[in-house]
């Protein structure tokens, strides 16, 4: 039951979170359909179409109707590095596209303090600087009263417990006690809000001075655009951990090739075998189909057990994330072959070498295509996990680390450079295949 | 002996559940060389069965078939076939396509150029020679079908319905095409076809199949394909012969049919 229990907890963070989440996504959505609104509003204005599609009446339902609108997508990417911007305080952007950031600056507060029956007021100047900057606190007069003037610099976005009577002529070790801020009243546990922030106090009585953290994300947590770039070009040049990106991603890429090629040059042939002789099938189907489903993630402990963590294991652990795919791919190449092909082939004279290499071979390779496509997917996938659990070079071994570090513009560097390269993988054999196999899907 | 004996030929063979089908029983046929024979009967009277077996993808349980005195044993290139559609090879060009038999004996372009150039003029495609095979219609694809099995000479055509999956009108074309060609070639053709007029049209001799077993039910010998040589199709339809046994042969096929539902209903009940 406890289980039940544990789990109904959880769902109800993850509740409680996406409701938090709800406005901001709400406002995503509406600047986007609020921007293809006026747009096709001033497109319909300035150019009304009359093709055949703008003359159908039934568009809801006709998947031939619906095709990616350009517009659409440059809004989704334009605005997704706006709102980055703008979480971030970005100076790619214009200042008021901000989202209210961290105070910093200049701000005081009073507070009352009470010893016996005398009361005194005293201002406490804060001065809250953006992180690495060198500030002191400034040097203020001690006022008047028992209790004193003090002065504290705080970094934006953090907090400071404050012992504002410590300078005081009656301080809490003699009984005086915290009454009010800004002439509010305060108990321990209890907050008052200030122009700049908040001052709660601890249990013990102690002033808590917590300056307004905004909603602009700290760089710690989402480094702005323009300091990614930075770090782009300087590991581009002076490298991380060792090495250069290009070393980084060409480890990663260097893998996934030969990891590829080595599964595709056993896996064809295998495919063949299989889709050609009942023995083959045979013997291969039970391994090929248990393999197939297993997650190449699932091998990483077997390889790095068996193999270690160096260029060996990897290779091994993409060899056989490529391998069953093609080895299926291939396998169904040939099964998918027209009986009429093969039979006007046998009686138009050709002999079963020529069958092979002119009618079965080149009927199996948009399959065989589709099946490295998905493979290099794969492998790409795979070997940037590999490198996350282990690994000297790479680009995942890369962002692992310098999550380590919480250096979290390395890592977002290295996740956009991971997707740009997948989907270039992708895009690179797409071309390929309207190259090399321009029959696929005309049989 | 010149020509196509079928002798005594049966097929019959086991179903999973442990029952057998009689395809064929005691089919036989004598064609003489440059002979045209066209095949009718219902669905399932065998007369795929029978071209199987004749272009050799089939071994018949019982009989033997002989071509120009020697026995077929297997698919060869002296037996030509031609297929209903997607028989040809969508990785070549046109050209690749019907020069695609003397390429496989090893022929140079020298030697077979002139010929393959001489068929697709025949069909009529020589403009379309480098398009890739998917980007013709439906009926030429046909037509490099025929010149495909054309350009490699074989003794024997075997036609599996080539004009089934064609539109009405290039349906009447390519039968005139195909008259053309017997005529020219000199070729011994067996065509099968579910369409009775297209039988008459081009068949000079004429088969009517009936199954349970698969056997001959009927054989004419027919003038319209010689006709049809001289003068238009449309005219040899108009003969009051042509209609007369068109009438016949399509009364026989529906008994044919009905005796089967009847005897399926039979069995049902």
């Amino acid at each position: 039951m406890n289980i039940i229990k544990d789990l109904w907890g959880e769902l109800w963070e993850v509740l409680k979170i996406l409701a938090a989440v709800a406005p901001y996504l709400v406002g995503y959505v509406l600047v986007i359909l609020g921007t293809l609104f006026i747009w096709t509003y001033i497109k319909r204005m300035l150019t009304p179409k009359k093709d055949y599609g703008s003359l159908k009446t039934v568009t809801f339902g006709d998947e031939s109707a619906v095709t990616s609108n350009t517009v659409a997508s440059v809004v989704s990417i334009v605005l997704i590095f706006v709102m980055w911007g703008s979480f971030t305080g970005s100076k790619l952007l214009p200042g008021f596209l901000h989202m209210p950031g961290a105070f910093t600056g200049e701000g005081s507060f009073t507070y009352t303090a009470t010893a016996g029956d005398q009361t005194d007021d005293a201002t406490v100047s804060v001065v809250v600087y953006t992180v690495g900057e060198d500030v002191e606190a400034p040097e203020v007069a001690p006022g008047d009263g028992f209790a004193k003037d003090d002065s504290i610099a705080i970094g934006a976005y953090r907090n400071e417990l404050f012992r504002v009577d410590e300078n005081d002529e009656i301080g809490r070790a003699d009984g005086a006690v915290i009454t009010a801020v800004n002439g509010q009243p305060i108990a321990p546990e209890g907050a008052v809000e200030v122009d700049f922030g908040t001052v709660s106090m601890s249990a013990k009585g102690t002033l808590n001075i917590t300056p307004a953290k905004g909603i602009q994300m700290e760089a710690i947590w989402l480094p702005s655009p323009e300091a990614v770039w930075a770090r782009v070009t300087e590991i581009a040049s002076a490298g991380y951990r060792n090495s250069t990106l290009a070393e980084h991603l060409g480890y990663s890429l260097f893998r996934v090739i030969v990891g590829f090629i080595l599964g595709a040059l056993v896996g064809i042939p295998l495919g063949y075998a299989m889709g050609l002789s009942n023995w083959f099938r045979g013997w291969f189907d039970p391994i090929v189909e248990f393999m197939r489903p297993v997650p190449p993630l699932a091998l990483i402990p077997l390889v790095i057990i068996w193999a270690g963590i160096g260029e060996v294991g990897k290779i091994i652990l993409l060899f056989l994330a490529a391998l069953w795919i093609m080895a299926i791919a291939a396998r169904s190449g040939v099964s998918g072959v027209r009986i009429s092909k093969v039979h006007a082939a046998y009686s138009l004279g050709a002999s079963k070498m020529q069958i092979m290499r002119y009618v079965i071979i080149p009927n199996s390779l948009p399959e065989i295509f589709t099946g490295a496509r998905v493979a290099m997917g794969v492998c790409w996938g795979t070997v940037v996990a590999a490198e996350l659990v282990a690994a000297e070079k790479g680009a995942g071994m890369m962002i692992m680390v310098a999550s380590k570090f919480q250096s979290t513009d390395i890592v977002l560097m290295g996740i956009i450079l991971i997707g740009i390269i997948g989907f270039s993988i992708d895009m690179l054999m797409r071309w390929a295949e309207r190259i090399l196999v321009p029959w696929k899907g005309k049989g | 002996m010149s020509g196509l004996s079928i002798n005594k030929l049966s097929m019959r063979f086991d179903l999973p559940n442990g029952s057998s089908v009689q395809a064929l029983k005691d089919v036989s046929l004598n064609l003489k060389a440059g002979e045209l024979l066209s095949v009718l009967g219902p669905s399932g009277c065998g007369k795929t069965t029978l071209l199987n077996i004749v272009a050799g993808f089939l071994a018949p349980t019982e009989g033997v078939i002989e071509l120009n005195g020697h026995l077929v044993t297997g698919p060869d290139a002296e037996r030509g076939m031609v297929f209903q559609q997607g028989a040809l090879f969508e990785w070549m060009s046109v050209r690749e396509n019907v020069s695609f038999g003397p390429r496989m004996k090893g022929q140079k372009a020298s030697q077979y150029g002139s010929e393959v150039d001489h068929l697709l003029d025949i069909v009529g495609l020589q403009d379309f020679k480098e398009k890739a095979v998917y980007e013709l219609s439906g009926g030429m694809q046909q037509r490099v079908a025929l010149a495909r099995c054309l350009a490699n000479d074989p003794d024997v055509i075997l036609m599996d319905e080539p004009l089934g999956a064609l539109d009405a009108l290039t349906r009447e074309k390519m039968q005139g095409l195909v008259l053309k060609l017997w005529k020219e070639t000199g070729k011994t053709i067996i065509l099968i076809t579910h369409s009775v007029e297209e039988a008459l049209l081009l068949g000079e001799r004429l088969i009517v199949m009936a199954p349970r077993p698969g056997r001959i039910h009927k054989e004419y010998n027919l003038p319209f394909a010689d006709m049809g040589v001289g003068q238009d199709l449309r005219e040899v339809k108009k003969n009051p012969k042509f209609g007369e046994v068109r009438e016949e042969i399509l009364g026989m096929i529906w008994d044919m049919e009905e005796e089967i539902m009847g005897r399926d209903e039979g069995a049902g009940s």
